[in-house]
């Protein structure tokens, strides 16, 4: 059951992240398009090729979402899927694409992640105040609307500082080790040309002196907001083979959901990545000690804690100790978000996943340069969306 | 810009709910099927789907869940609230609802800790269920 491992990552294109973007704006159909040219062009495959595409939400429509790019990129296709994962989306576009092309009905398939800013509306009127509220809903007839947002119960920071403080209470709390996972992650990105904190290293005593923004995170333990984005063509073996590049097969996935407010979660410390990464290493048959790298979704310290430990690298409660005791650099025992992560690129919206998604096909290509992790086969990836209430693991693979 | 306080936005099956708060009593639905609790209010029980719930009367007393304390506002409408006190309350009944902590010092907040309700009557129709400790001066 489960894919069969004959679906590739065969190239990719990603943007540099940047905290000010001062380049031309231009629209989210616009960005599209261009991703796709650009992974395209690094897969040495024509347009005419495509006949599959993954979308997520874009800017200039509420609706019909893959056929208004589909419309722009002039390419007809026979599967067009927009997912509503948040920051799941990426992961869970892949497997879509992956599955599409088993089945049999898509031969090349783009998954693309826009996440720059779009030209201003010179007719836009005054700012509606509920744009503040974010992901959390305000319509009407939504429980967010009426049970969370008169609280002040909304966006991130919160639900997953809520996550942490109960994981405290149930496990206990290691700050130094949360810090000694973001000191690694940021030499991560001191290698990475593409990240917003490119040659920007800090000490385990930058993290926990960094201003307390909800208890117990701190401002470095939280993703930084930043333009970028990026795309990924997945396409199925025969064009695999002929390829420049060496293809990151996708040999596994799986995917849980479970609530949208973590106060609604059964149990808050065990997140929904637990059952998606068993399904993943299951379909794939391969074990987690066979894993080369992990390139773990991280808006926040917890998550990758949490992560670590429902997808079965360590048993639950022995995170913290777990990363005190490796080394997480793209060089160490244990090598964790070797691009720096989204602590270390910077979060480009719903492209934020997108990063962990290319850099797992990155090394298995080889094409890591200076962080490349040595003879890298197998790569866990995880994607979150909402405060860990979607989430989905994949599983690459070289030949 | 004025931001004005989002209140709840009061569904029709969670009228009585809304309703008893006003009254300063809790009343969460119990399912006649399963007997399983059931928060937030809504027509099928999340546990069976069946659509037979009975609101009964509950103390409204519980425990301290989870919890954070949020050192810039979650939204400009919260500004004046900072340091928020958030929180993620387990009633004796076992549901979980979120809300705010209110009359306790931040340092002295702690997992398990047990709260009672607190009736905000934040406008003339509306009530929102708060919580704080046994005898501080806001309970």
């Amino acid at each position: 059951m489960g894919l069969k491992g004959t679906a590739a990552i065969v190239g990719y294109a990603e943007w540099p992240h940047v905290r000010r973007y001062t380049d031309e704006k231009r629209f989210t159909i616009d960005q599209w398009a261009e991703l796709t040219k650009l992974a395209l062009d690094d897969a040495e495959l024509s347009v005419d090729r495509v006949n599959g595409i993954v979308c997520s939400e874009i800017r200039e429509a509420d609706m019909f979402t893959p056929a208004t790019i589909v419309e722009y990129l002039g390419r007809p296709v026979n599967f067009a899927e927009r997912v509503d994962l948040g920051g799941a989306n990426p992961v869970g576009m892949i497997w879509r694409a992956a599955a599409a092309i088993e089945l049999g009905i898509a031969d090349v398939v783009v998954c693309a992640t826009p996440g720059r800013p779009i030209p201003s509306n010179p007719n836009r009127g005054p700012v509606d105040p509920r744009r503040y509220f974010q992901s959390s809903s305000h319509k009407w007839g939504s429980p967010q609307a009426e049970f969370e947002i008169p609280f002040g119960n909304l966006a991130q920071n919160c639900g997953y500082a809520m996550i942490a403080q109960r994981y405290a209470a149930e496990f206990g709390y290691q700050p130094e080790a949360l810090a000694k996972l973001v000191v690694h992650q940021r030499e991560s990105a001191a290698l990475n040309p593409l990240a917003a904190f490119y040659q920007k290293p800090v000490t385990t005593d930058d993290v926990l002196s960094s201003r307390m923004i909800a208890d117990p995170l701190r401002m470095l333990e939280i993703v930084m907001p930043v333009a970028g984005g990026g795309g990924v063509v997945v396409a199925n073996k025969e064009i695999a083979d002929q390829c420049p590049h060496s293809p990151a097969w996708i040999t596994g996935f799986g995917e849980h959901l479970t609530m949208k407010t973590p106060t609604f979660a059964q149990d808050l410390c065990r997140s929904p990545v637990g059952p998606a990464s068993e399904k993943a290493f299951e379909m794939a048959g391969i074990s987690r000690t066979e894993i080369d790298a992990c390139e773990i979704y991280d808006c926040y310290t917890i998550t990758v804690l949490l992560t670590i430990e429902d997808a079965g690298f360590c048993n639950k409660g022995d995170g913290m100790q777990f990363i005190q005791e490796h080394d997480l650099g793209f060089d160490g025992d244990f090598p964790v978000n070797t691009h720096g992560g989204q602590l270390g690129m910077g979060q480009a919206g719903a492209a934020g996943g997108m990063t962990q998604v290319i850099e797992g096909a990155r090394q298995i290509m080889g094409r890591a340069d200076d962080r490349q992790v040595r003879s890298c086969q197998n790569v866990y990836v995880s994607g979150t969306g909402g405060i860990m209430s979607e989430q989905a693991a994949l599983i690459l693979q070289g030949n | 810009m004025e931001f004005e306080k989002p209140l709840p936005l009061q569904s029709p099956a969670a009228i009585p709910f809304w309703k008893a708060l006003q009254e300063e009593t809790v009343l969460l639905q119990q399912c006649d099927e399963c007997s399983h609790w059931v928060f937030y209010p809504r027509n099928h029980c999340p546990r069976n789907l069946g659509n037979s719930l009975t609101w009964r009367e509950v103390s409204g007393e519980g425990v301290l869940y989870s919890y954070t304390v949020a050192r810039q506002p979650t939204a400009p409408h919260f500004a004046d609230e900072v340091p928020q006190l958030l929180a993620i309350v387990e009633l004796k009944e076992g549901v979980r609802m979120t809300s705010t902590i209110v009359g306790v010092d931040p340092n002295d907040l702690k997992v398990g800790m047990p709260l009672v309700p607190y009736f905000d009557h934040v406008t003339d129709d509306v009530t929102l269920l708060r919580f704080t400790v046994r005898n501080s001066k806001r309970s």
